[in-house]
């Protein structure tokens, strides 16, 4: 089984999100990158299907030199070799060409990636990867088990889940529950410098979306304290005062 | 030009969520001087699909055929993007929902549109079609300017709200062709708790962390979470631990939620954990460390240990209730 995982160099999970120049950049300064962490949870299924020598696991990225270290730490995980899409990605939709345009004459049996990257949150490279390359797409699964030529995954909807099966080539995003990361061991991240990262130039496509500015939220007021024994008093001013009950 | 939304079914009924995609697409028709067409797939009665007039529905394409009776989001997305051009709708908005989110990607593919997920507000209208939307996990916003002829939105929900803005809604059967090749899912089971809140369309949330110490304390945040009518919620080490499901989890890795009132007990704030709810409009925090990072972020707070407060919490909705 070949299987082709895409991940997004995303900043760390505790980083302080600010912006620069007018608010239209963000501020990279002192940021730590890492794998997008859904992202994490794909490639480790990815890895787990592959074990034992039953097959193959690339993992993908759009975007620019600077993010090789976190391609190496995709590698040291487990991926067998590395493809980057040279290019400082635009949106979702360019992400998604530029994927699919690689693929396309791949023959991946299978195609991964995390339900969102933390950054943008966009959750849309995996449907738009499917529908470039008009295969199905199955987005924010909990659960993936494949035998054979078919999978049977378990889908995230309101209050519950919905289990699908599908036959062929797909690509689903990976949300938790689907495996259990996997952490890189000293003989993954001595085996991660060697293995092959291969550059690609990216295709041109029209744009059809830019962020133009970024905004923080409001700051709230100063808290209002009730003391534990005034809980009619928290009640009270939900009702009257916030109106939210 | 005219405006398409497609309004999500769920055995056979339209969820609030819908109805305040539709109200958010006839205040987007309004802002362009043209009329609101929605687009329903599924078995729907005609009385349900009627009802979306009254919150700007002017015409409504309904769509019953066979194979199209469970969500399969290829062939829903041929189906919509047919429409939008049978249409000449040039703008075309869904729920963000967990179905919306598989939807709405193809949709702009098929449509070359630029897609805005997550919205919170309604385009800007200097020209230029600037929506803005979460970014960052709900640590910040980003306005995206839609650049292509055609736009897609995905309206996060309880963002924008139920709007009343009556029109008789007509109602069109429509049929679309559907190829083989988009039908490569096929649903086995659906499985929905009927007697719970969902988490992401909540308007109340009550969660709890690490600070109620173990899965069989919980009675109580289901108690209070019950009396209010709000889904459950829980903290990363909580859904870690298997306390509580992952899909309960709220923060940067689990799912982001706007609520009206997020009531947080026993969870002391982290950074990740604030970027998953921070866009709650009430947020109400009890923990008994005075110090917990989180009261910097709430509108009420009671310092107190958990296992005293909530009773006496409950007491006092039972109370008010009465």
């Amino acid at each position: 089984m070949k299987i082709l995982v895409c991940i997004s160099n995303v900043p760390d999970t505790t980083t302080k999100i600010t912006f620069t120049n007018d608010n239209t950049e963000f501020n990279t300064a002192g940021v730590q990158y890492i794998v997008n962490p859904y992202d994490e949870i794909a490639l480790s299924k990815a890895i787990e299907l592959t074990e034992g020598g039953k097959g193959t696991v690339t993992v993908i990225n759009v975007g620019e030199a600077s993010n090789d270290p976190t391609i190496r730490k995709a590698l040291a995980i487990g991926a067998d070799d590395a493809v980057r899409v040279n290019a400082s990605p635009r949106d979702a939709y360019f992400v998604a060409k530029q994927i699919a345009e690689y693929a396309k004459d791949k023959d991946f049996n299978l195609i991964l990636t995390g339900r969102e990257s933390i950054d943008y949150n966009g959750n849309q490279v995996a449907a738009m990867v499917g529908e470039f390359l008009d295969i199905p797409s199955i987005s924010i699964i909990k659960k993936l088990t494949v035998d054979g030529d078919t999978a049977t995954l378990e889908r995230e909807i309101e209050g519950g889940k919905e289990v699908v099966t599908v036959s062929g080539k797909f690509i689903a995003s990976c949300a938790e529950g689907v495996a259990e990361p996997k952490i890189p061991n000293m003989r993954g991240i001595m085996s991660a410098r060697t293995k092959p990262l291969n550059v690609v130039e990216a295709v041109a496509i029209d744009e059809v979306s830019k962020v133009t500015k970024y905004e923080t939220p409001a700051p709230r007021g100063q808290v209002k304290l009730v003391p534990a024994d005034q809980t009619a008093q928290l009640i009270d001013l939900l009702h009257s005062e916030a109106k939210v009950i | 030009m005219s405006v398409l939304v497609y309004v999500e079914q769920a055995e056979g009924k339209f969820k609030k969520s819908v109805f305040e995609a539709v109200s958010y697409a006839k205040a987007i028709a309004d802002q362009q001087s043209t009329n609101l067409t929605a687009i329903s797939i599924g078995n729907v009665e005609e009385s349900e699909l009627k009802a979306l007039g009254k919150y700007g529905a002017s015409k409504v394409l309904n769509v019953s055929a066979d194979q199209l009776k469970t969500f399969v989001n290829q062939a829903y997305a041929s189906v919509i993007a047919n429409a939008a051009e049978k249409e000449s709708a040039d703008v075309v908005v869904l729920s963000n929902s967990f179905s919306g989110k598989g939807l709405a990607p193809r949709i702009a593919v098929k449509l070359k549109a630029g897609l805005a997920d997550g919205a919170v507000e309604l385009p800007s209208t200097d020209g230029k079609f600037s929506i803005k939307k979460t970014a960052f996990s709900g640590k910040a916003f980003a306005i995206t300017e839609l650049t292509s002829a055609n736009k897609v939105i995905a309206l996060n929900p309880n963002a924008f709200g139920v709007k009343e803005n009556a029109a008789d809604a007509a109602i069109e059967n429509f049929t679309a062709d559907v190829k083989q090749s988009d039908l490569g899912t096929v649903i086995k089971e659906i499985v929905r708790a009927t007697d719970k809140v969902s988490l992401p369309d909540a308007e109340l949330v009550v969660s709890a962390g690490r600070g109620l110490k173990g899965p069989e304390n919980w009675g109580m945040i289901e108690e209070l979470a019950g009396l209010l009518g709000a889904a459950t919620a829980c903290s990363k080490p909580v859904s870690d631990a298997d306390w509580r499901p992952h899909s309960e989890h709220v923060g940067q890795t689990g799912i982001s939620i706007s609520p009206n009132l997020y009531i947080a007990i026993g969870i002391s704030g982290a950074i990740q954990h604030l970027a998953g709810v921070s866009s709650s409009k009430v947020i109400v925090v009890i923990n008994k460390d005075p110090e917990a990072p989180f009261f910097k972020v709430a509108d009420y707070g009671i310092v107190g240990d958990a296992f005293e407060v909530v009773p006496k919490l409950i007491e006092a909705l039972k109370a008010h209730k009465a």
